[in-house]
Formats: C-alpha cells, structure tokens, sequence
C-alpha cells in the first residue's frame, strides 16, 4: 500500500490531547489490539506447546516429538498430548511415563482413540 | 551434587573439559534475573560517583586506570555482549575474557535456521553464525558462567532466544536450566523468520508464561526494524508500535512490567545529525514505556568494516543512554560489519560501554532537557504518529495490517512507500499448525497458559502426575549426545591433536583458527592498493588473505587496508627465550642500602628533546622516583649533549649516568646511547659509571647492545631503575674488592 502522508489531517481529533491523556490512549490502543490474540492464545495450541507440556510431564524431546506427532496425525492435538498420555495410562493401568513410551513408539493408538470416542 | 567445589584460577585457563564433567548432574543454582545494586553515592580513589555498581572482585580496568589507582569503576546498568561464533566451547572463554571486562548479561546467538526448527535440538552440534541451542550446550554454558560469576564476583546473566517454532518448548528447556533472560516476540517470528503469524502468537503466549513463572527478563525484537527498514529513522512510530504490542500481550499472558525490556535502537547515525533524531526518540520511548526497561542497543544498521567508524556511533548511542536512561546496555561488537565477532572485540565493545558510561557518570545532574523548542515538539509528533498507527492496526485488526505490508515500511507513518513486509496470516511455515482446544482440552503441568479443563480440587496442576518438572527437577531428561561425529568431544580431540598443549597459534574465535590482521597502508588508489596487500599477505605466507577493511585517505594519495590471513604455523611456548624480568627490591631494602652507600646520579635528557615528563617521573620523590629513596640526583634538564652530561658526572664525582631519550626518529636513540659508552670509554670512566638509558624506545637488549649497563622502557617506575642501581652497585662493589684480593675463586 502506498499513499502519501496525511498526517496533519489525521491527528486533529489527537491535537486536544494532554501528554497524559495521549499515553493513555496509546496504551489502550494497544491492549484493545492485542485482546484478540490473547484469546486465539487462549483457546488453541500447536504442536511446539503439547510438547512443552510433555517436557514438562518428564519426557525427553525426542519421545515428545513423537508423541505429538503421532497425536496430530490422529487429530487428537485438541485434546491435550498430556491428557492423552494419562488416559492411555489409565486405559493400560499402567504408569504415565510407561504409558508415554508405548504412545511414542506408536503402539496403543488405535486403542486409546476408540476409548475417546474419536473417528478418523 | 558438589558441582560447587570446583573454582576458578585467573593463572589457568578455564578447562572445558572439566566443564562437560558429570553435566546430567548439574544444577543451576538459581533462575531469573539479577540486576546491579546502583550505589549512588559511591567513592572510588579520588573520585565519588553518581551511576555506578559495586566494583568486581577480579577485573581488567580500563588502560588508564593505573593513572587512577586502579580504580575500575562499574556502572549502574547491566552490560550485554554478545557471542556467537558457532563452537560453544570456545566461547566459554571468550565469555570469561568479556566478564572480567564488566560484562554481566552474556547473550548467545543462534544457529542459523534454528527458528525454523519444529522442535529440540539436543547433543553440541557445531552451528553457523552462532550455535545450536540445546540443553547440552545451555547446562554447560551455565555451569562455566557459574564459575566465572564467582571468579569476578558479580552474577551473570545468561540470555538466548525463545523464538521461532518452538518456543514453548525452549521456554520449558530455559526454565528449567536456569536461563535468566530470553528475546520473546511473536512479531520477529511473523516480520523476519516468516512463520505463520497465529502460530506465533499463540505459542508466544505459552512461552511467555513459562518465562514469567522463572522471572526470566523478556527482551523483545522491535530492534530488528531499525537494522532492516531501509530509512530506519523513518520507523519511530512503527518501533512504538511494536513494543506496545509486545508488552500488553505479555503483560495479558501474566509477565509483570519489571520483567518486560524493549529493544530500543537509537535510529540514526552520523553523518545524519544523530542526536536531533535519536534523543526525541528516546525520550518519547521512556516517556511512553515509564514503566518497562529499557534494553539500549546499538545501532548497526549503517556499520560498515569501519570498526573506528561503529565505535564513535556507539559512543553516541552511549550518550543517549545516560542523557536518558537504560537498564541493560548492549553492546555490538565493531567488527560486526566484517564477520562473526572475534574475541577481542567483544572485549572492544564492552569496553567502550563502560569507559563512555563511567565518564559521562553524574551528566544528567548538571543538565535538563529544554521545556519548549524541537526535543518536546518531537517527542510529541513522535508518540501521535505512534497512536494513529495503532488507531489504524485496531481498525484492521493485527493480522491483517501485516498482510498489508503495515510494518517495516519505509515511509514515515502515516506516509507509506509499500516497500513494508508483507505476510499472509494464513501462510508462512508452520500454518495450519494451531488447533482449537477442545473442551476436555487439559494438560497437568504448572504454569501453563490458556484453556485447562483439569479436575476440580487440586491444589496444583501437576498433583495429577506427582509433580511436572518445574516442581521436580528430577524428572528432566538430559540427553548428552545423537550425532557421534558432529559434537564437542570430536571436536575438542581434533583441535588437540593439531594443536598439543605446548603450541600456541593465533585465535579470533576457535582454538587454533590461527587468524591474524595485517593493518596496511599504501600510497595507491584503493584497487591497487588491495590487491597489492592481499599479495603482501600471500607473500608474508598468510593463508586465505582477504581484505577486510578498506579507508581511503585520498583517492589518489593512499588507501588504509586491513586483510586477515591464516597463519600457518604453530609456535611452541616452551622453546621461546623470554628476558627474565628485572629484580626489584623492596622500598626499605632500597633505603637502607643507600644509607649506607649514598648514590649520586647525573640525569637529562640527551640530544636535541624537550621531552622531560619520563625522566622527572624516574627522579621526582612525588612521582615515586628515586630521589624517594635517597639517591642524589643531579639532573641536568632537557637537550643536554651527551658529552656535557659525561662531563657533569666527572665533576660531581657521580655512580651513575642516567639519559633520557624520548621521541626517537632515524635511530637517534641508538645513537645517543652508543656515543654515551664511547664518551666514557674515551675519557677513561667507563668503569666509575652506572650507564643507563630509558624511553619508549628502549629496551634492555638494545641498551647492553650499545654498551650501557641497563635500559628501561615504557612503564618504567623510579623502584626498577632504583633497583638495578643499588643491584649494580653492590655488583662493581664486590667485584672493586675482589679486585683487590690475590686469588679470585674464577
């Protein structure tokens, strides 16, 4: 986009503004604009933050990225890498950790899928 | 477990090896940031200071310190230096070297292409204009700043990149292993590395959570504007922008204000009128961002290969920083135009900031900024211009002002020139890559930002799993290495079996790289001059000459060039003849001898110089000198011919003759200090005197070549000269006496 400055004409409605009073309204400029995003933030994730979450949980970067690799691939990314590696360890009875390591290695998904109700 | 027992000598070098030692078992000893404790009223030597910190226990003060008692006095604002030369085990020291030069926020670049990386590098990869950040490489980067904060005494703040496509991930990783500052910008993601821009602000705001809860300081990317727009200056209002947009969304995400730091770049550079530009600019920014810190960088967008050139420009961004405020200064290497930085010029940088910060210490207390005139009718266009930008992004909405190409526009807003960085918000890497949470969405860990359906009744999140990882450090998984070829071990066996621990070879950024500068000047026009210098550099047997630097004094007169070169050899330290020092004896030891044996000395400085200054500090009790300890000396003052001053000696029946010769061209001093022992021999009292000569070109060697008994050069003190006095009387004594005797023991 290319046009020339009209700056005099665009700042009349700024020119009453105390030094104050134009801070202010910078600031909130800036939180009205961010407020959408903050709330994209809010209700989503990626496949970088269903990771952390498994770092987090105590697995190394390598099973993560599996998992969550195989999770998107089914979809399931929704529902939270860490959510998933708990619900398959109470479907297996067995320990988070175990349970991730099946999970990375690509065994029980189906499984888990059919308890969660999912179709792909 | 015990990490801590492990110290560091200033003798020895830092082992790197003892460094990657047991590193599964490290842990940091703290997290977060730490700024200096400003003393305001601070006395050091003769002086008293306004902006400075306590001083290192172990440093490298400025050269001129040693006029001033050594003083090294530490300003009040935490100095960043930047290193980035790919092999982190070479950095190591050059960040030991940086802090004993008064740096205390070491910032590590990346790899190339890291950003685009979709998840965790691990092992110690050898990286491209910085290094791979991995855990690996972050634990043993930490351990060593451990070691070298304590060798210093003042913390060190460690500081890396929680950008790109997996900035969660790396927040988590920086958490964890103590990192005390991170860049976090969603907009450098969208702008410069051209990811997708809801990927990045979504995950910007997971990372910028985890860095909240370990009090990490955030610093964000709106720098990166001024370095690429193509009129930077042009982009105030924008930079604004950019900052405002960083700062809510962190503030949003839970990041306190005292966490947040804008990266602020004063715009211009000389030959535009800097300062008319750059302080409005700063003004407005703290004005505005009263609440935040302020990051000063550096400006590097107009750095050339002119390293005299980028250190005046950074002197003036100095300037704007103590006129203003700033709470970390950053410091650019000067060669940051030529090459990856080297060594010695992160020390440069660092060094600059403190000098320039240090002598401007106390400039704000004598002046004011004008009430009227152009600095607050700029700061006020300035910040309306930043409004109206934001007016007109909120109408749009964010995502599609970038689609626009709203920012990195080189037209002054509201002017656009549509030369800005346009992307599209549904493309870029990683898009499509977000997803909804869903309503059972939940993930059991602390500190995690967005929608969590956990169950009720728990008191953390992670009570779910017995504990996450920032409640239990025992769960991280440390991986040590995945690539056996390309890792730290490899390379380390590799440098020491070309380089064994007894040869030495030059270095600018790894073990061995044998890099070396060749500074030229040649009377010819540039063309011919460089070439002629990268045949000079061929010829002296520089491999891989390049020129990196040319200044043309006239077109036709002569051209300045610097080439760099290999050096293709290594020397071996332990076959190199070194003088042995001269003996200095004690004040009192001095004093009692000469009590018993008074001396006298005749003195000046010889041949056709007025210099004096040297001499009278060797003679005068107020500089230390010799007179101090009870030598009579007889000086004889400036222009003395050599014969007069043989002449004096024989007439006051003196021990020693001491010439002084200063400023030297064509071997006059060699000369003068030849026609002194000849003088003597000639008139038979070559035997009665103490010959000795000194200046800025005197040596030793080039003294006793000429026939004297001694020669003293630059940093000479009154008690080396009084030394070798009383050790060269006591000489000729002994041997007067043994002369006397019948049979000597030879």
């Amino acid at each position: 986009m290319q046009r020339p400055s009209d700056f005099e004409e665009r700042r009349k409605h700024l020119e009453s503004l105390s030094d104050d009073q134009l801070k202010d309204r910078f600031w909130e400029l800036a939180r009205e604009i961010v407020e959408p995003l903050y709330d994209l933030a809010y209700t989503h994730t990626s496949p970088s933050i269903e990771r952390s979450v498994l770092l987090r949980m105590g697995f190394s970067s390598l099973e993560a990225q599996a998992i969550v690799s195989a999770a998107e691939k089914r979809m399931l990314l929704g529902k939270g890498a860490g959510n998933l590696v708990l619900k398959y360890a109470d479907l297996k009875n067995m320990d988070y950790i175990s349970a991730g390591r099946h999970l990375a290695e690509n065994q029980g998904w189906d499984e888990l899928q059919q308890t969660l109700g999912g179709t792909v | 477990m015990g990490e801590q027992n492990h110290t560091l000598n200033p003798n020895e070098k830092l082992d790197v090896k003892e460094i990657l030692t047991d590193l599964e078992n490290y842990r940091p000893r703290r997290s977060g940031w730490t700024w200096r404790k400003p003393d305001p009223d601070q006395k050091l030597g003769p002086f008293e200071y306004k902006q400075t910190s306590a001083p290192l226990k172990r440093s490298v003060p400025l050269p001129a310190s040693k006029y001033f008692g050594g003083i090294d006095p530490q300003p009040d604002c935490v100095i960043t230096t930047e290193i980035a030369s790919g092999r982190f085990e070479d950095d190591l020291r050059r960040m030991r070297m940086a802090a004993w030069h008064g740096a205390d926020h070491i910032m590590v670049i990346r790899t190339t292409g890291q950003s685009h990386i979709d998840g965790l590098l691990e092992g110690t990869p050898e990286g491209v204009g910085g290094i791979p950040i991995t855990r690996k490489q972050v634990r043993a980067t930490r351990k060593a700043l451990d070691l070298i904060e304590d060798e210093v005494g003042r913390p060190i703040n460690f500081h890396s990149y929680i950008s790109g496509v997996a900035g969660p991930e790396i927040a988590v990783m920086f958490a964890e292993e103590g990192v005390n500052g991170a860049h976090q910008d969603p907009q450098y993601n969208v702008l410069y590395r051209n990811i997708n821009m809801q990927r990045s602000f979504v995950d910007a705001a997971v990372a910028k959570k985890i860095m909240a809860s370990s009090h990490m300081l955030q610093i964000d990317g709106a720098h990166n504007a001024n370095a690429t727009a193509r009129e930077a200056w042009k982009v105030m209002p924008e930079l604004l922008v950019q900052h405002a947009i960083n700062c809510a969304f962190s503030e949003m995400v839970g990041m306190k204000k005292e966490n947040i730091a804008l990266s602020s770049v004063p715009p211009t550079a000389p030959p535009a009128p800097a300062l008319s530009y750059d302080l409005p600019y700063a003004v407005c920014l703290r004005w505005l961002f009263s609440d935040y810190k302020v990051r000063a960088q550096q400006n590097t967008r107009y750095i050339e290969s002119d390293t005299r050139e980028a250190t005046v420009t950074h002197v003036l961004n100095l300037l704007v920083s103590r006129l203003t405020t700033a709470d970390v200064q950053s410091t650019i290497t000067p060669d940051e135009g030529r090459n990856v930085p080297w060594h010695y010029n992160n020390v440069a940088a660092v060094e600059t900031a403190k000098q320039a910060l240090v002598g401007m210490d106390g400039l704000k207390d004598m002046l004011e900024f004008k009430k009227d005139g152009p600095l607050p009718r700029q700061v006020r266009e300035i910040a309306e211009r930043a409004v109206l930008f934001l007016e007109e992004i909120k109408e749009k909405g964010y995502f599609n002002a970038v689609h626009e190409g709203f920012f990195v526009d080189s037209g002054l807003y509201p002017e656009r020139k549509g030369d800005g960085i346009s992307r599209d918000p549904n493309g870029g890497i990683a898009a499509g890559s977000i997803v909804e949470r869903e309503k059972d969405y939940m993930a059991p860990v602390c500190e995690h930002f967005g929608y969590n359906n956990l169950p009720k009744g728990l008191s953390k999140p992670c009570d779910l799993i017995g504990g996450c990882t920032f409640c239990d450090r025992d769960k991280i998984v440390y991986i040590d290495e995945l690539d056996p070829e390309d890792n730290v071990e490899v390379r380390i066996r590799k440098v020491e079996q070309e380089l064994p621990e007894n040869m030495i070879k030059p270095e600018v950024q790894w073990k061995g790289d044998g890099y070396i500068t060749l500074t030229i000047f040649l009377p010819e026009e540039e063309e011919i001059a460089e070439y002629a210098s990268l045949e000079i550099a061929k010829k002296l047997g520089l491999h891989e000459p390049e020129v990196i630097h040319k200044g043309i004094m006239h077109p036709s007169e002569g051209t300045l060039v610097e080439v760099k070169g290999i050096v293709p050899f290594a020397i071996d330290k332990t076959a190199l003849v070194i003088p042995e020092k001269p003996k200095i004896l004690s004040e009192d030891e001095i004093r009692d001898y000469i009590a018993k044996n008074p001396m006298k000395v005749v003195c000046g400085t010889v041949g056709e110089d007025e210099h004096s200054v040297g001499m009278r500090e060797i003679i005068d009790i107020k500089h230390g000198g010799i007179e101090g300890f009870g030598i009579k000396a007889v000086y004889l003052g400036t222009s003395v011919p050599v014969e007069k001053m043989v002449d004096a000696a024989i007439e006051e029946d003196a021990d020693a003759i001491l010439i002084s010769t200063i400023i030297s061209h064509a071997d006059i001093h060699r000369k003068n200090m030849e026609r002194l022992a000849q003088i003597c021999e000639e008139k038979g009292v070559r035997d009665k005197f103490i010959l000795v000569a000194g200046g800025t070109q005197v040596t030793n060697d080039l003294a006793l070549e000429a026939g004297l008994d001694a020669g003293f050069g630059r940093g000479t003190k009154g008690i080396h000269v009084a030394s070798f006095l009383v050790e060269k009387h006591k000489e000729l004594k002994a041997k007067r006496t043994g002369e006397g005797n019948t049979v000597d023991e030879d």
